[in-house]
């Protein structure tokens, strides 16, 4: 079978291990749809994610990088999620500041409860990374496949 | 001795070798070869006051090789691609000097193909230089060099209209050769005049004095446990500057990059400033700045000359001198070494 | 104020209130001053010098320095007080063996600028009087120049003439510089569009030869094991082989600062490539200022530094996406 050649982007999703992870849990469970293109990496908390992964993430050819964790307020180790909200902030700005397509680094608060969210923020995310195409500006050309 | 005018010349080298030249639109301070597109006859054309042509044949970074798994089998790719021959237009002469200088490493056995192949693809035309080209961190002089006729496949003067060329190498007649149509035979008067200018440049600058004398192999036990070297390093930050920008430094290492998909092996310049250079499965061998700065000036002024004739690893160029972000360089620690001597 | 500094190195050595004192040492030419500690009077009398070309931060040898015998004496320009301050609130700098003198400063010269802005080629020396360089060239030729030409970008936008903490001063308290200007430069980035701004870096950061200067002066940068050292990390690179390296280095490297950083601007003056590192430290800055609260490294001991403090109310990320800018035309 002759597979259409079209762009689907590769997306990263940090998923806290306490709501988001279980959020994303739910959506399956539900059977809501959502792309298999979303890659989910499970961490104890939101905070747990440094600049440096989601940089990682896109020199191992990430196209859009997600984090998901606990809603403010309702982190399971009670202010993690307040700090990595700083740090994303100032991370995406930055990224912004250096020319790099702000649309491709996203954070999202999803509950245990939530995964039609889950479902729904996924797809838009896809949908919007995939309007933007191949991520070219954080690039590592070495890890791309000849 | 032939002559020809810059716009004549260029489009004449270019139309039959790829051809690099000294490109003023960078970043003033940072320029490079680059490949030629026009000239501007106008200015003195600046030379690399920070990067070196020694990128040309020993780059910062190359791929040397590819693995990739297929099952149960390895395969290793030559990642080498053979690259044409190509002319360096505008190489000063401190900096042609370090060609031989890295030639005497790189081209020893074993020898490094990576290395050799490039050599042997490049023609080089050095450049004298002027008054203005100079600069008070300029002591070229101190190991035999001289900026008024440098070496080189071919050795150029510009006298502000016209290249004056002289071959020095049968590489450099060829070239010369090959663009004849352009060139004008003259005689050497004019570059007598410039070279005079030259020389009495050179006298004036402040480091005109400054010698040698003393660095000889049988000193070396005692320049190394001299007692300067504690005072000498101590604001040492133990960035890498020094050795970037030095145009004779050859270390370097080799890593594997794991691409997710195979491995790339590839090499860097490495510095004996960092804290990891040389690192052996028991640690490492110099583990302070005292001792890594050490290793850095006492290579370039015993080691490597009692390994290679006397040559000296170090041609006087300078931007160690202009760049090291705290000022400590090569010619203090000649000069305190110095000192030491006498008392 | 060269004399009045070694006059009070001499007197605090003399009495045995300190045992060194970390300054600067005249080198073979003007411009090349090296950050030495003195451990005598005859090398104080010798070799001590101050001049307009003394533009390092002596803070960061304070680590080291401070853990060895004996008290040091050492002189900080305000910048430099900020970064000491910083330093003593980490923990990094054992305060009581350190005796800080504040001296003021009026800006210090970049030789590069110097350089451009005369077209001296061969310097052989610089003389400063009231506010005017005359640099002596090769041939006898003399060129004048008002410092305010060729300040050191930091102190082109310098932020304080205060200093936030010391023992003794020399010379005028200053105030804190408030219309310094210096996100300028940053507010002009942002209002480009992203294009632009994409081509602006790759121009500037494609010249990085990973030397590691910045990283190394930087005052903040005090970590015993660097990231990017460290085989185990992952990411150690000794050169950055592509551009994603380059600018993984550089993002990290001012991520890892920030709420620390004091903007002394040390790494845009060792850049040996010219390249304005300081305005990814200072667009870090800009935003704290404007999401979280005007903050300043080093002012004072007590606050806290805006990464490890939360508001339950701070701004969602998805502010990024509708801050200024212009879109891709």
């Amino acid at each position: 079978m002759q597979v259409k050649n079209e762009f689907r982007p590769k997306i990263v999703a940090f998923c806290c291990n306490w709501c988001s992870y279980a959020g994303a849990d739910l959506a399956g469970t539900n059977r809501l749809q959502y792309p298999a293109d979303v890659k989910i990496i499970r961490v104890p908390c939101s905070c747990r994610v440094n600049p440096l992964f989601i940089l990682r993430a896109f020199q191992r050819g990430a196209d859009g990088v997600i984090l998901c964790g606990c809603h403010p307020g309702d982190c399971h180790y009670t202010s993690g999620n307040y700090y990595a909200r700083r740090r994303m902030t100032l991370l995406f700005s930055m990224l912004d500041f250096l020319g790099i397509e702000r649309e491709r680094t996203r954070v999202e608060w999803v509950s245990a409860a939530e995964g039609a969210k889950f479902a729904a923020t996924m797809n838009e995310f896809v949908e919007t990374v995939t309007k933007l195409g191949e991520n070219k500006r954080l690039e590592d050309l070495r890890c791309k496949k000849a | 001795m032939v002559n020809v005018r810059p716009a004549d010349l260029f489009p004449a080298i270019a139309k039959l070798q790829k051809l690099y030249v000294p490109d003023g639109s960078q970043v003033s301070g940072t320029e490079l070869h680059k490949p030629f597109k026009e000239w501007k006859a106008d200015r003195d054309a600046p030379c690399e006051r920070v990067r070196t042509p020694k990128d040309f044949f020993f780059p910062q970074t190359e791929n040397l090789m590819e693995f990739k798994r297929e099952g149960k089998t390895i395969e290793i790719v030559d990642t080498r691609r053979e690259t044409e021959d190509f002319v360096i237009f505008g190489v000063r002469a401190c900096d042609v000097r370090s060609f031989s200088i890295l030639d005497k490493v790189f081209l020893a056995d074993p020898v490094d193909t990576y290395y050799k192949n490039r050599r042997e693809h490049a023609t080089i035309i050095s450049w004298a230089c002027s008054p203005e080209s100079m600069r008070e961190t300029c002591f070229c002089h101190t190991f035999g060099i001289d900026c008024a006729d440098p070496e080189g496949d071919v050795a150029a003067w510009f006298d502000g209209e016209r290249f004056y060329f002289e071959a020095k190498t049968e590489k450099g007649t060829q070239l010369l050769d090959s663009i004849k149509d352009v060139l004008t035979a003259c005689d050497e008067e004019p570059v007598w005049d410039l070279k005079t200018a030259i020389y009495q440049a050179k006298k004036e600058l402040p480091l005109a004095d400054l010698t040698t004398e003393g660095f000889t192999p049988d000193k070396m036990m005692e320049y190394f446990s001299s007692e300067k070297w504690g005072e000498l390093s101590e604001a040492c930050i133990g960035c890498g500057t020094c050795t970037f920008v030095c145009p004779t430094c050859q270390c370097y290492d080799i890593r594997d990059f794991d691409t997710g998909h195979g491995i790339k092996r590839f090499r860097c310049w490495d510095s004996c400033m960092y804290s990891d250079f040389t690192k052996m499965a028991h640690g490492n061998p110099r583990v302070s700045q005292l001792e890594r700065f050490r290793q850095r000036f006492m290579h370039k002024l015993v080691y490597f000359p009692a390994n290679n004739d006397g040559e000296f690893g170090c041609v006087g160029c300078g931007r160690c001198l202009a760049k090291c972000p705290i000022s400590m360089n090569i010619v203090k620690v000649m000069k305190a070494l110095k000192e030491d001597d006498k008392t | 104020m060269q004399e009045s500094m070694k006059q009070k190195a001499l007197a605090l050595l003399a009495d045995g209130t300190v045992d060194r004192v970390l300054g600067w040492k005249k080198g073979d030419f003007v411009y090349d001053v090296t950050p030495a500690v003195f451990e005598s009077t005859e090398e104080v009398e010798r070799d001590f010098t101050f001049s307009v070309f003394c533009g390092s931060n002596l803070s960061k040898y304070l680590v080291k320095e401070s853990r060895k015998e004996g008290k040091i004496l050492v002189f900080f320009k305000p910048c430099d007080a900020y970064s000491f301050a910083q330093l003593l609130k980490e923990h990094r700098v054992i305060r009581e063996k350190v005796y800080a003198v504040g001296i003021e400063c009026y800006g210090k010269a970049d030789i590069d600028k110097l350089r451009d802005k005369t077209g001296a080629t061969v310097i052989h020396s610089v003389g400063e009087a009231n506010g005017t360089l005359t640099v002596r060239c090769f041939g006898g030729k003399e060129h004048t120049v008002p410092l305010y030409d060729v300040l050191l970008e930091k102190c082109e936008s310098c932020k304080s003439k205060k200093h936030p903490v010391y023992d003794e001063l020399l010379g005028d308290e200053g105030e804190v510089v408030d219309d310094c200007n210096r996100f300028d430069s940053v507010a002009k980035l942002e209002a480009m569009t992203p294009d632009e701004r994409y081509e602006f870096w790759r121009g500037e950061l494609s010249r990085c030869i990973r030397c590691n200067a910045c990283r190394n002066v930087c005052p903040a940068c005090t970590c015993e094991k660097c990231i990017f050292d460290n085989d185990a990390s992952g990411v150690a690179q000794k050169a950055a082989a592509d551009s994603f390296e380059e600018n993984m280095f550089h993002i990290i490297r001012a991520f890892h600062v920030v709420g620390r950083c004091t903007d002394c601007g040390e790494c845009s003056r060792v850049c040996p490539q010219q390249i304005p590192l300081h305005l990814l430290n200072r667009k870090f800055i800009k935003d704290i200022n404007e999401l979280y609260g005007e903050y300043q490294a080093g002012a004072d001991p007590d606050t806290r530094p805006p990464l490890v403090n939360y508001n339950t109310g701070d701004v969602e990320p998805s502010i990024v996406y509708e801050r200024g800018g212009k879109e891709n035309g």
